[in-house]
């Protein structure tokens, strides 16, 4: 066995051979290079036949230009005079819509909300309320809104029972995740003290869900209201009709002045609702 | 002594008597305003349909059943537009949301007092009007069609993806930007290698997030005329084919049940 003659500086460039790169790359977001690639390919073959069969039709895209320049326009000069009392009508139908749908929805989401937690609720109960959740929130309010005109009939109340259900759907999932994640400490704690059921519920756990509640709530609040200007579209109320309206008539000043009523109501409830959620929590 | 004793009261309650009449008064003041909306209500409601209801509703439970399954082969191609709409529409609401989010963080943003307001603005208009009402717009512009949806959706996802992203921006570890500026990186490269890395987790999760809901959205675009699936539920409806409408809203089940399986499983696999 003889052993190879080594030069004496042969440790030294060893170490030139693994000289370190010039440049450094971030490691990628998904490490598996397998599916990194995988998904890239699926993506660019997606776009490929997804765009492939987009039917566009351009010369009546360039067509609508000159009216979407004038609806730019009517952006820019809103007419809230010419139509006020159908916008103010349908403004306030669509206020009113909001507060008793939200008030419903709250008064029946709160049960369920707690049958759906799994902490407090046994099965079958919490597989009830968790199906109902499901069910509420499967659908879009739109699709609700045409059952519900068909069954009840155009007008309010029609928007109203659309509302109330979506409200439910939402409401009781989040404050059910809640209830689920309170201290179950201060529970025991009330309950100890020989407390019987409905006044552990009230000051075990209502104490501990109540800002959470009253901030999805008004949260709920500026959704239902962004929606009741939908439900109108299917003949359940509210300011959605007016719109529908101006837009089929090209009155594109009158449907501006409506959508910037609609901004400027969001942003005024989403200040308020800042400020009392600030407050509570 | 003795009166501050006797004042206290006997049993004990969670608040004093101010903040008990200020809840009273709250409470009056809700119950009040509901009472009076419900009665606005109520006076444009014909109450003779709505107790004719639980006779109209069977009659159309009645009338929905069994689907119409034979109809499923006209469905596919308006499933894949619906797809398409919500897909695409996410892109391009994603390209053009980035850039504004940047611009809305307090503190990537060029200009507190200029940019960042109007940043807000269109993420505040974005937000608040609905989809449907986007793709109204967009239809009476642009004309029907999938075109018109997914400019309604991407429209509408802006402010959306806007809001959340940037408020992650505004989240971040301010010291692993400082580190890479302090190798003397430039303005792009400490956004690249300080800012992108730790708001990618949550941009990923909120791209799913809003394809999910857009999915949602897009099945029910085509009730106004801007393609997919719903303008196939609204031809079924006027020509009153209850089964028809059974299949469709059961198709528009699967999807939402499959959409939501594949946001959950991404979210799950990123958190």
């Amino acid at each position: 066995m003889s052993i190879e003659p080594t030069l004496p500086n042969s440790g030294v460039s060893g170490l030139q051979s693994v000289a370190l790169p010039e440049t450094w790359n971030p490691p990628p977001f998904i490490k598996n290079p397998l599916l990194r690639w995988g998904l890239l390919l699926g993506l660019v073959v997606y776009l490929y036949l997804s765009i492939g069969s987009l039917d566009v039709n351009w010369n009546r895209i360039y067509v609508g230009l000159d009216r979407g320049a004038k609806f730019v326009y009517g952006f820019m000069n809103p007419n809230f005079a010419g139509r006020w009392t159908d916008i103010s009508e349908g403004m306030i139908e669509s206020l009113v819509m909001t507060v008793t749908s939200t008030a419903i929805g709250i008064v029946i989401s709160i049960p369920i909300a707690f049958g759906a937690a799994s902490n407090l609720a046994p099965l079958p109960v919490y597989l009830f309320c968790r199906g109902i959740i499901a069910l509420s929130r499967s659908f879009q309010e739109i699709i609700v809104a045409i059952l519900f005109v068909a069954i009840f009939g155009f007008g309010p109340l029609a928007g109203v029972l659309t509302l109330s259900f979506a409200t439910i759907g939402f409401l009781s999932k989040l404050l059910a995740e809640d209830i689920e994640s309170i201290d179950k400490r201060q529970a025991e704690a009330v309950k100890a003290t020989g407390a019987p059921w409905w006044q552990w519920v009230n000051f075990g756990i209502q104490p501990q869900i109540m800002p959470r509640l009253i901030g999805l709530s008004l949260y709920r609040l500026d959704i239902n209201f962004r929606e009741s200007a939908v439900v109108g579209l299917v003949g359940a109320g509210g300011i959605g009709a007016t719109l529908n309206t101006a837009f089929d008539r090209y009155e594109y000043d009158t449907a501006a002045a409506i959508l910037i009523l609609i901004i400027g109501i969001v942003m005024l409830s989403e200040y308020i609702s800042g400020y009392i959620r600030a407050r509570v929590q | 002594m003795a009166e501050e004793l006797n004042s206290t009261p006997k049993v004990w309650q969670l608040r004093n008597r101010n903040q008990r009449l200020l809840s009273w008064f709250i409470w009056l003041l809700g119950t009040a305003l509901f009472v009076y909306c419900w009665q606005l209500v109520s006076e444009n409601t014909t109450w003779f349909f709505v107790w004719d209801a639980p006779r109209i509703a069977a009659d159309i439970g009645s009338r929905m059943m069994p689907p119409r399954w034979s109809y499923i082969n006209e469905l596919w191609e308006p499933l894949w537009d619906t797809l398409n709409i919500a897909t695409i529409g996410t892109m391009m609401a994603i390209v053009m949301a980035i850039p504004i989010a940047f611009l809305a963080a307090r503190n990537t943003t060029p200009s507190t007092k200029f940019v960042r307001p109007i940043a807000l603005l269109v993420i505040v208009s974005s937000r608040s009007i609905n989809s449907l009402i986007w793709a109204l717009l967009l239809v009476s512009i642009i004309g029907p069609g999938v075109v018109a949806g997914i400019v309604a959706i991407s429209l509408r996802s802006i402010g959306f993806i806007s809001k959340l992203l940037y408020e992650a921006i505004e989240e971040i570890d301010k010291k692993q930007v400082e580190a890479i500026s302090a190798t003397g990186a430039s303005g792009l490269q400490t956004l690249v290698f300080g800012i992108v890395p730790q708001i990618l987790p949550a941009f990923a999760g909120i791209s799913v997030f809003r394809w999910d809901i857009n999915i949602r959205e897009s099945t029910v675009l085509g009730y106004v005329g801007a393609g997919g699936i719903g303008l196939q539920l609204n031809a079924s409806l006027n020509v009153l084919a209850w089964p028809q409408v059974t299949l469709i809203l059961i198709l528009i089940l699967m999807a939402v049940i499959f959409s939501e399986w594949i946001s959950a499983k991404v979210r799950h696999a990123i958190i």
